[in-house]
C-alpha cells in the first residue's frame, strides 16, 4: 500500500544560492512498512526533500512545482494548523544532533509528556505512563530514572533514543530519520539501526533514512534513493543499487566507503621511538566538592603507554568518552597532563612550559576535527598558514611563500590566500587545516577525528592526501578516530582505547582481523554494511 | 561589506536613526560657524517665543540667549562626551573583560570582584559623588562617565572571550607557537567584535543622557552651554515658557532614540543569524 507519493517536486532556493533548486523533479513512493534510504553528500538537497513532506521548509526556500500525497491528501495544499495536526501525529522525525533537538532545560518525561499535549491525547497521569512505555521500548535501562533526568545527563546514544521516543509516542506512519547516527561511535550507531529495524518491523511504521554511508544503507534499506545536487540519480531496491549501481557517482560513493582491507605490512625494523608515551594520566573534576555537590572525578586518561616510530601511523580508536581525545590533546599540551612522562627525542615536554615549551611545541602539530571551527572566521588563509611560521621567527616574505608551496602541497591554488575560510567547502577548508599544521615543519602530526566531519567521497580524499604527506614528508602521525573503517585504511599500528585505558595495541592487521579482546570485537562487529561488503566481495571474485 | 549595508538598511528604523544622527553631527561641527557668536551672549529681550522674531527662530530663553544657537552648540557637547566616555570605558572595560576571560581562574576572579565593586553601586550617584570630588570640567565630567559605564563592557567581552577560549582555531593558534597577547589580539577580539560595537553604540546615548542629567543638576561643566543645562535652567519658568525646557528635551530624545535605532541596526547587520532564520 502506498503510503505517501511524491511526484515531480521541485524545491526552489531564493536568487542568489549557488543552484536554482534544492531539488528537482523528486519522484518516490513509500509503502507502509517500508525503509527507504535517501543518500547523498552534504548539500545534495537530501534533508530539504524530506523536510518539504514534514512542510518545515526553511523562510525563502518553497515548494515550486510538484505534489506530495500522503494518504489520499496533498500536503503542499494543506494550511499551517492541519500541518501541525500531521506533524508528530502522523508523520514524525527524528534529527542528527540530538542534545540541541531535545530542550536542554526540561525533563526527559515532560518533553515526551508535551507530545501527547501538543496533540490534546490522554490525561496527565496516563502521558506519564505512556512515557515511561516508550523509554522501556527504546531500550533505555531504568525509564523510571531517565523519565526524570535532564539530556545532559543522557549519552548520546540515549538522547537519540529519546529522540525516537518522542517521534514514536502517537505512533506515527512514517518516521523521517535525517542522519540520526552520524554523531554517534559506531557501537552506539549500531544499536539505534537495530532498534529502528526493530520498531518497524513491530509497528508496521515506514521510515525514510536520510545518510551519507552506504555501510548503513545496506544494513537497513529496502529501498535506496541516491541523490546529487537535488537530483536522484539512481533509485531501486537496496540489492540492486548496491551491488550493481548503474550511475558514475553512485559507483563513486560506493567505492569511497572505507573497508577494512588488510594492508601491506610494514618491515619491522628496530630504531630507537620518535615519542615515547609512559604512564600518561589525566584526571577531570567538576564540581568543588566543598559546599555544594559532590565532586565528580573522571579518569579520562589512566596510564597509558605506547611508542610512535619515525614514519609511522598510530591509530587511537575508542568510544566517545574513552580518552582517545584527551591522550591527543595531553600530547600537544592543550591539556596538562597529572601525571606520566611524553618524551620527544630523549627531552620530557609532559611538564615543561614557557620557552622550553614554545621550543618543542612545533615538532608537533594537531589537524582538527571541525573543518568549520578550527579555522579563524575572520583571518584570510594567508595569515592562518604564516602566523605560525612568523611566530617562530620567519621572514614574512619568506612564510608567505612557503604557504603557497603548503598550500599545492594539499592540493588548493594559490589564489586561496586571499580569500577566507568561509569562501570553502569543508574539505578544503581541511585541507587548509592540513597545511597550517605542516607549516611548521613538524615530525609529528595528531590528527584528532580529521576527517569524521567530511562526507565519504571527500573522506577519501583527504585521507589519500594524508597517507601521500606522510610518504613524501616522512612524518609520524598519530591517527584518532571512532571509525575502525578509517584507522584500517590509514593506520600501521591501532590501540584500542576503553574507560581511559588500553585495552588491545598492536599491528592494524592484527587487531582488526583476529582481535584478542572481547571490546574490539564488540567494536568490529558494530561496524555498519559488513554483509554487503561480503557479499561485495563475493561479487566481485564470481 | 556590500551585505553589511543590506542587513542594516533591511532595518528602516536604523536608517532613520542614521540620518537623524547625522544631522545631529553636521550641526555639531557646523555650530561654530553657523553661530559664531558664543551661546552665552544675551542678543534680546528674554522669554522671546519661537518664531517671533526673524533670525531667532526658537526664540530666547531667560537671560536674552539665542535657544538654538545653544542647542547647536550643545549637540557638539552631547556628542563629545558621549563619543570620548565611551571610547574610554571601552578602553578601560575590554582588556579588563578579555583578561578575566583568557586567563580565568584567580584572574577571572579578581577583576570580575574589582568589576562587581563598581557595579553594585548605582552609577548616577556614583558620577555625581565623582565630581563632587573633582572640579567640574568637560574633562572630569567624561572621567565620571567612564568610569560609572565600563563595567557592563567587561562582563561582555569577559563572556565573549570565555566561549571563543575553547574553540579549535584558538588551540590551534597557541599551537601555532602564538603567545597570550597575540591570539586576544589577533583570534579573540576580531571575533568579539559584533556584540561590542552594538553595546558601543547604545552606551554613546547613555553617556549623552548621563551628562545631561549631571548638567541638569548643575554638576556639569559651568563655562559650556549644553542640553542638560538648558533644561535644568528653565525648570524654574516651566509653567510660563514651557518651549525652553521642551525644545532641549526633544534634542536630547532624538538623538538618544536615533543611537539606540542604529544599535538596533548594526545587531541586525552583525549578528544576522540571530535575527532572520536563515542566511
Amino acid at each position: 500500500m502506498t503510503l505517501l507519493s511524491i511526484r515531480d517536486l521541485s524545491i526552489a532556493l531564493p536568487l542568489g544560492a549557488d543552484r536554482l533548486y534544492a531539488a528537482k523533479n523528486i519522484n518516490f513512493d513509500l509503502a507502509s512498512g517500508e525503509i527507504l534510504c535517501i543518500v547523498g553528500e552534504s548539500g545534495s538537497g537530501k534533508s530539504m526533500s524530506a523536510n518539504a513532506v514534514m512542510g518545515l521548509l526553511p523562510q525563502g526556500v518553497e515548494p515550486d512545482s510538484g505534489s506530495i500525497t500522503f494518504d489520499g491528501q496533498s500536503i503542499l495544499d494543506l494550511s499551517e494548523n492541519e500541518l501541525l495536526k500531521l506533524r508528530g501525529s502522523r508523520i514524525s522525525m527524528i534529527f542528527q544532533e540530538p542534545l540541541s533537538a531535545l530542550n536542554p532545560l526540561m525533563r526527559v518525561g515532560a518533553q515526551i509528556s508535551e507530545v501527547f499535549e501538543a496533540h490534546g491525547a490522554l490525561t496527565g497521569a496516563e502521558r506519564r505512563a505512556r512515557a515511561l512505555k516508550l523509554l522501556d521500548e527504546v531500550g533505555i535501562p531504568d525509564p523510571e530514572a531517565a523519565i526524570r533526568a535532564y539530556p545532559f545527563q543522557l549519552s548520546g546514544g540515549q538522547r537519540q533514543r529519546v529522540m525516537i521516543a518522542m517521534a514514536l509516542a502517537l505512533e506515527p506512519d512514517i518516521l523521517i530519520a535525517d542522519e540520526p547516527t552520524t554523531a554517534l561511535d559506531v557501537t552506539t550507531q549500531a544499536q539505534i539501526l537495530a532498534l529502528i529495524e526493530d520498531l518497524r518491523k513491530k509497528r508496521g511504521m515506514a521510515v525514510i533514512f536520510i545518510t551519507h554511508d552506504f555501510g548503513v544503507v545496506a544494513d537497513i534499506a529496502d529501498r535506496v534513493i541516491v541523490m546529487k545536487k537535488g537530483e536522484i540519480v539512481e533509485a531501486g531496491r537496496a540489492p540492486d543499487v548496491l551491488l550493481n549501481p548503474q550511475h558514475p557517482y553512485t559507483r563513486a560513493l560506493i567505492d569511497a566507503i572505507p573497508r577494512l582491507t588488510k594492508t601491506e605490512p610494514v618491515e619491522e625494523v628496530e630504531r630507537a621511538p620518535l615519542l615515547k608515551v609512559e604512564g600518561l594520566q589525566k584526571t577531570f573534576s567538576t564540581g568543588s566538592g566543598t559546599l555544594f555537590g559532590k565532586r565528580r572525578v573522571v579518569k579520562a586518561v589512566q596510564d597509558v603507554s605506547f611508542d610512535l616510530y619515525a614514519g609511522e601511523t598510530i591509530g587511537i580508536v575508542g568510544e566517545s568518552g574513552s580518552g582517545k581525545s584527551t591522550v591527543g590533546r595531553c600530547l600537544v599540551r592543550l591539556l596538562h597532563p597529572d601525571g606520566g612522562r611524553v618524551l620527544m627525542d630523549g627531552v620530557d615536554i609532559a611538564h615543561m612550559s614557557g620557552a622550553e615549551l614554545h621550543a618543542q611545541r612545533r615538532k608537533l602539530q594537531m589537524i582538527f576535527q571541525d573543518p568549520f571551527s578550527s579555522l579563524n572566521p575572520r583571518a584570510r588563509v594567508s595569515r592562518i598558514l604564516t602566523e605560525g611560521m612568523i611566530a617562530y621567527g620567519m621572514p614574512d616574505k619568506e612564510a608567505k611563500a612557503k604557504a603557497r608551496e603548503l598550500l599545492e602541497l594539499v592540493g588548493l591554488d594559490e589564489t586561496a590566500m586571499k580569500r577566507f575560510p568561509h569562501e570553502f567547502s569543508g574539505g578544503q577548508r581541511q585541507r587548509i587545516g592540513i597545511a597550517r599544521a605542516l607549516a611548521l615543519e613538524p615530525a609529528i602530526i595528531i590528527a584528532d577525528e580529521a576527517v569524521s566531519a567530511l562526507d565519504v567521497s571527500i573522506q577519501a580524499q583527504v585521507l589519500d592526501l594524508l597517507a601521500e604527506l606522510k610518504e613524501r614528508l616522512h612524518l609520524s602521525m598519530l591517527f584518532i578516530t571512532h571509525d575502525l573503517r578509517v584507522a584500517a585504511r590509514i593506520c600501521d599500528r591501532i590501540i584500542v582505547m576503553q574507560k581511559g585505558q588500553i585495552v588491545e595495541a598492536g599491528p592494524v592487521n592484527k587487531v582488526l582481523h583476529d582481535p584478542d579482546t572481547a571490546y574490539t570485537s564488540s567494536l568490529l562487529e558494530a561496524i555498519p554494511g559488513q554483509d554487503y561488503e561480503r557479499s561485495l566481495a563475493a561479487a566481485n571474485k564470481g | 561589506m556590500k551585505s553589511f549595508w543590506t542587513r542594516f538598511s533591511y532595518n528602516r528604523g536604523a536608517v532613520i536613526g542614521l540620518v537623524i544622527l547625522t544631522l545631529v553631527i553636521a550641526t555639531a561641527i557646523l555650530a561654530p560657524f553657523l553661530f559664531p557668536q558664543s551661546p552665552w551672549k544675551m542678543v534680546q529681550r528674554p522669554f522671546l517665543p519661537p518664531f517671533t522674531q526673524d533670525g531667532l527662530p526658537l526664540g530666547t530663553d531667560a537671560l536674552g540667549r539665542n535657544v538654538l544657537s545653544g542647542l547647536a552648540h550643545g549637540a557638539y557637547v552631547s556628542l563629545l562626551v558621549g563619543l570620548v566616555s565611551t571610547i574610554v570605558a571601552l578602553a578601560i572595560g575590554v582588556p579588563v573583560g578579555a583578561a578575566a576571560g583568557y586567563f580565568a581562574g584567580r584572574t577571572d576572579d579578581a577583576l570580575m570582584r574589582f568589576t562587581e565593586f563598581f557595579q553594585t553601586i548605582p552609577s548616577f550617584a556614583l558620577a555625581i559623588v565623582l565630581l563632587a570630588i573633582f572640579q567640574p570640567s568637560l574633562t572630569f565630567v567624561i572621567i565620571a562617565i567612564s568610569i560609572v559605564s565600563w563595567p557592563p563592557v567587561a562582563r561582555l567581552v569577559r563572556g565573549e572571550v570565555l566561549s571563543l577560549r575553547t574553540r579549535e582555531f584558538v588551540e590551534a593558534a597557541s599551537l601555532s607557537g602564538l603567545g597570550n597577547l597575540q591570539i586576544i589580539l589577533r583570534h579573540i577580539l576580531p571575533n568579539a567584535l559584533p556584540p561590542i560595537i552594538v553595546l558601543a553604540s547604545l552606551m554613546v546615548a547613555q553617556a549623552i543622557l548621563l551628562e545631561s542629567s549631571l548638567s541638569f543638576l548643575g554638576l556639569g561643566d559651568p563655562n559650556i552651554m549644553s542640553w542638560g543645562y538648558m533644561i535644568g535652567a528653565a525648570r524654574t519658568v516651566i509653567r510660563t515658557a514651557w518651549w525652553l525646557s521642551f525644545l532641549p528635551g526633544m534634542a536630547i530624545l532624538l538623538t538618544v532614540l536615533a543611537l539606540n535605532l542604529i544599535g538596533e541596526g548594526l545587531n541586525d547587520a552583525l549578528n544576522p543569524r540571530l535575527t532572520r532564520k536563515s542566511e
